[in-house]
């Protein structure tokens, strides 16, 4: 038996694939310095920042794809922005999609490293200065190094999340194939368009996928995933 | 002497003076959204019926009815997924008809921009196009049609951005993203008049007409109400709401 399965969905899934690691790649490195900063602040900032970050986590995707749309237009203040850069308007296009995942993803990946940092402590960082290490060197030597169960939690979390993506994507995409038309929004055409099939298959193929991923997440130790909680 | 204060406060309270009254469960496309709700309203106040309405796409409300959603009527965007209702023995058979007939917009939200449609698109001077999904979507269907009626599918083709819905073109169009699209006359026109930005109402001649079918599912064969909802949306008050919103009947 052949897959079931026609350009257009492979365009999908490969795009989804696409779209998922560059997401993840650009909150890694936005993500780790935000990270870095919230575990060692004692700003006043700390607490409405967090809120912030975490906010994602509580809000319909369809809030945060509507003011996504409102902002990104021409009228918008990122809109106005892009526009002005001679970039034109991002909504319907790849890195609109990236630009929301981003958003989107931002606590599942930020939050991990945070309490990677966290759990390291003050003593080894302190050790390490004692020994001449500058703060830079601190960060990329001990800090990082030991952050690492963190950051991989960070990551594949991170993935998953934006592979699952559909409310957003599907507020500011457009639906275009091979450009914006991730698996998601597709499996949702599949049933507008009644074909139950077609929808099983994509449905099916993200359920497993994202029950390996989680297993496998599980499987690297199960004390590395909550830092602190073992050792 | 205490019955009739009775009554007159219960009356007063806004309660249905009719012991007859029924609730009807209603899944109305979404494009119907706004002529349902004043339809709703007047069949009330007339019958002493509630309608209780769920709007959506017509694919997902098929989806829902197919899976045993608790719908006694059902007024669709096309005419053939009531059909298919129908052939699947989940509506009454004989009960169709066509409540409303859509009519399609080229619209913008600048009012400048849509001084003669037809021109516009045939210029191209515009980022996006925004139309509803031709293939869940009769109103995206109908905008394929009459760009292909026009010769211009090739050149357009490149600019389209799809809503999964009317509604999701018309927020396209709305927010500025998309700088015209097909929408629902519906959408942006009462008395006919444009409401907002400008628009170019299409030609019937260029695209099939819309036909919106009504059916009356199995679980409101026995709800009074469901009938005479029907039979309202085909009576004279109806008729001069659906026709107020730009659609035919």
């Amino acid at each position: 038996m052949s897959l079931p399965l026609d350009s257009n969905d492979l365009a999908a899934i490969w795009l989804t694939l696409k779209l998922a690691s560059l997401t993840t790649l650009v909150l890694l490195l936005l993500g780790t310095p935000l990270a870095w900063w919230l575990a060692h602040t004692r700003s006043r900032l700390k607490g409405p920042i967090s809120a912030v970050i975490a906010l994602p986590l509580v809000l319909p995707p369809t809030v945060l794809g509507f003011y996504l749309l409102v902002a990104l237009g021409p009228n918008g203040p990122i809109g106005a922005l892009t526009a002005q850069l001679g970039l034109g308007t991002l909504a319907f296009s790849f890195s609109g999609l990236v630009i929301g995942s981003v958003c989107y993803s931002l606590p599942f990946v930020v939050q991990p490293i945070q309490n990677a940092f966290e759990a390291i402590g003050k003593r080894p960082l302190e050790v390490a200065a004692t020994l001449g290490a500058s703060p830079l060197d601190r960060f990329f030597t001990v800090a990082l190094p030991l952050a690492r169960p963190g950051i991989i939690t960070a990551s594949v979390l991170g993935f998953a999340h934006t592979l699952g993506e559909f409310g957003v994507v599907l507020m500011i995409g457009g639906n275009i194939a091979e450009q914006t038309r991730v698996v998601s929004v597709q499996i949702f055409n599949h049933v507008e368009a009644m074909d139950y099939a077609s929808a099983h298959w994509l449905s099916g193929g993200v359920l497993v996928c994202s029950f390996l991923i989680l297993l496998l997440l599980n499987r690297r130790g199960h004390w590395r995933v909550m830092p602190g909680s073992g050792q | 002497m205490r019955l009739p204060l009775l009554f007159a406060t219960l009356t007063c309270l806004g309660l249905s003076p009719s012991v007859l009254a029924d609730d009807v469960q209603v899944a109305v496309a979404a494009n119907f959204t706004a002529p349902m709700q004043d339809i709703a309203q007047a069949f009330e106040q007339d019958t002493g019926h509630r309608v209780v309405a769920a709007f959506g796409s017509t694919g997902q409300l098929y989806a829902q009815i197919s899976h045993g959603a608790p719908f006694e009527v059902f007024l669709a965007a096309d005419d053939t997924t009531p059909a298919r209702v129908e052939s699947d023995g989940l509506a009454v058979a004989g009960s169709r008809f066509t409540y409303a007939t859509g009519a399609l917009a080229l619209w913008s939200a600048d009012a400048r921009l849509i001084s003669d449609g037809e021109q516009l698109l045939r210029t191209g001077d515009f980022q996006h196009l925004a139309i509803a999904n031709p293939k869940t979507a009769p109103y995206g269907l109908a905008a394929t049609q009459v760009m292909q009626a026009l010769n211009l599918t090739d050149a357009l083709t490149p600019k389209l951005v799809e809503g999964q819905s009317i509604g999701q073109t018309y927020q396209f169009v709305a927010s500025g993203n998309a700088a015209l699209g097909f929408v629902a006359l519906s959408q942006v026109a009462r008395d006919g008049e444009i409401t907002s930005g400008s628009a170019w109402q299409v030609p019937t001649a260029l695209y099939e007409p819309i036909h919106q079918d009504a059916v009356l599912l199995s679980k409101g064969a026995n709800n009074a109400a469901a009938t005479a909802l029907l039979d309202y949306l085909k009576g004279e008050r109806a008729a001069a709401i659906i026709s107020r919103y730009g659609y035919g009947h």
